[in-house]
């Protein structure tokens, strides 16, 4: 293990600008992934935040009593769903429309707007099929003329959720596995410039695992330097946006490590195919 | 100790390599194999240190057999193996000691245990003056003894050299000789491959001769029974 690694630290010595790159090479293939995975990650926070705005409104009919609408309340309160359940009068119903739709404001004269139970939901319970089922059941109530929940919406609302995670998977796939083969290839380009060497350790017993170690060691090394100077970039570009144009949130500690981690284990697959097909070949 | 049985070796674009190669070599032999360009001498020495396996027959050495020998225990093999070639293949970068101590490092042999057996091997090759230098400071003859001290410094009970004085003037080639000669005489075996017909004749060491990669001559015994044998 010890001549492993002082083989693997040896590599970096021997052929620096070959090296950096690797790791020049490792680090933008995995900024673009990085990048990439910033943006899923704020379509994603941006879409939570439109996410909380769900609501479910349950218009009251004229002469119901507060009793009835109180009882009901409560009732409706304790679904599982439910986060919150407000009652809206008439008035504070044409207050919000004039806040809302300030130059309507002179239309809106007299309080014909009927009473309503805003609902919002818990997280997790915003998508469609569970906006559908808790309306329906406020349907059910005698008092309730109508229900709506921007239904059209909703269900766009979570096809874009859908597309966004579908695709930031897809390309986080294929960018995660051009980095492989560009970090196979940066091995490749080593291993060559080491062949004689490997040669010679097969000639004089060297098993295949001892041969492959430095190897995997150094493309796990580069992996990690690249990593990291990747992740450098990334909160780079973050810092840049979020000074000039939108605000934007970075990845979480655990989130970054794990970034980075991500990129050791390529630089280790890469390693270990571009060695493994040498070693088949000699 | 060696055994080839029937071996015949093809490739694809080449064609026919070996073809009814059969002889056996015992423990502490000295044995040349002889024959032009060509005729299948490397071959031979490839297919017994296992680095390609034969198109058909079979090739024995020291308890493995081509048929079955796995990866790892070709690697275990070589360890018993001393091997020498024509252009050295010395590692540049590293000191004589150093190329030798390679070959003990990446076999696991423990760090303490190494230098002793690099002095000891180098010493051997009469090279233990000149341990710190580099191949490209020292002479073709100096060379390839560092590269026989590679081989010899895991104690082998064969030394496998192919040409190994191909790149010598005559007087770096008698030394070279003379030093596998003086290998074998310690007890270890020697199969060299050669084309040099004066370092052959100077010896009455065991000769095959070889042509079109097949054995046509084995001075140990008549080229009607070698033939006889093939049949």
């Amino acid at each position: 293990m010890r001549l492993a690694l002082r083989e693997a630290f040896a590599a970096f010595r021997r052929a620096p600008l070959l090296s950096a790159l690797g790791i020049v090479t490792i680090a933008f293939s995995l900024f673009a992934f990085g990048l990439f995975a910033l943006v899923a990650l704020n379509i994603r926070s941006a879409l939570v935040a439109v996410e909380e705005r769900v609501e479910i409104r349950a218009f009251v009919a004229e002469g119901t009593s507060v009793e009835a609408v109180a009882a009901a309340m409560g009732d409706i309160g304790s679904f599982p769903e439910v986060a919150q359940v407000l009652y809206v009068t008439p008035e504070q119903a044409l207050e919000r429309a004039r806040r809302e739709l300030g130059e309507f404001a002179d239309v809106f004269e007299s309080a014909f707007l009927p009473a309503s139970m805003d609902i919002r939901l818990r997280p997790g319970f915003r998508d469609p099929a569970t906006v559908r089922g808790v309306a329906s059941r406020l349907s059910t109530y005698e008092f309730v003329d109508d229900v709506r929940y921007g239904q059209e919406w909703v269900q766009k609302l979570y096809d874009l959720r859908t597309l966004a995670t579908v695709t930031g998977m897809g390309l986080g796939v294929a960018f995660a596995a051009v980095a492989v083969i560009i970090i196979g290839a940066t091995i490749r380009t080593a291993v060559l410039a080491r062949s004689r060497e490997i040669w010679i350790m097969r000639l004089v017993g060297a098993t295949d695992w001892f041969i492959r170690a430095p190897f995997l060691i150094e493309g796990f090394m580069k992996g990690v330097m690249g990593g990291a100077l990747a992740l450098g970039l990334t909160w780079l570009a973050h810092r840049t946006i979020s000074r000039n144009f939108i605000e934007t949130v970075f990845f979480d500690t655990d989130v970054a490590l794990l970034g980075v981690l991500v990129g050791a284990l390529m630089g280790f697959l890469g390693s270990m195919f571009s060695v493994g097909r040498h070693l088949r070949q000699v | 100790m060696i055994r080839l049985h029937n071996v015949g070796k093809e490739y694809p674009r080449t064609g026919v390599a070996l073809s009814h190669v059969s002889f056996q070599m015992k423990k502490g032999e000295f044995v040349f194999i002889t024959g032009p360009s060509g005729a299948g001498k490397s071959t031979v020495l490839r297919l017994i240190y296992m680095d390609e396996k034969p198109t058909h027959g079979e090739v024995r050495v020291s308890g493995l057999t081509s048929r079955s020998a796995s990866r790892h225990e070709i690697a275990m093999l070589r360890r018993k193996l001393g091997i020498v070639f024509q252009d050295f293949r010395l590692l540049d970068d590293r000191t004589a000691e150093a190329n030798v101590a390679f070959a003990l490092e990446v076999t696991g042999t423990p760090r303490a245990a190494i230098p002793p057996k690099v002095n000891r091997a180098l010493a051997q090759v009469g090279l233990a003056s000149k341990a710190t230098r580099y191949p490209k400071e020292l002479s073709g003859g100096e060379q390839q003894r560092v590269a026989i001290a590679r081989a010899l410094v895991n104690d082998p009970f064969v030394v496998l050299a192919d040409e190994p004085t191909g790149n010598l003037d005559e007087r770096a080639t008698r030394g070279i000789f003379q030093l596998l000669r003086d290998i074998n005489a310690a007890g270890t075996a020697v199969l060299m491959a050669t084309h040099d017909l004066d370092l052959v004749r100077s010896t009455n060491a065991r000769t095959l001769e070889m042509n079109h990669g097949r054995v046509v001559y084995d001075s140990s015994e008549s080229v009607e029974s070698v033939l006889e044998l093939e049949e």
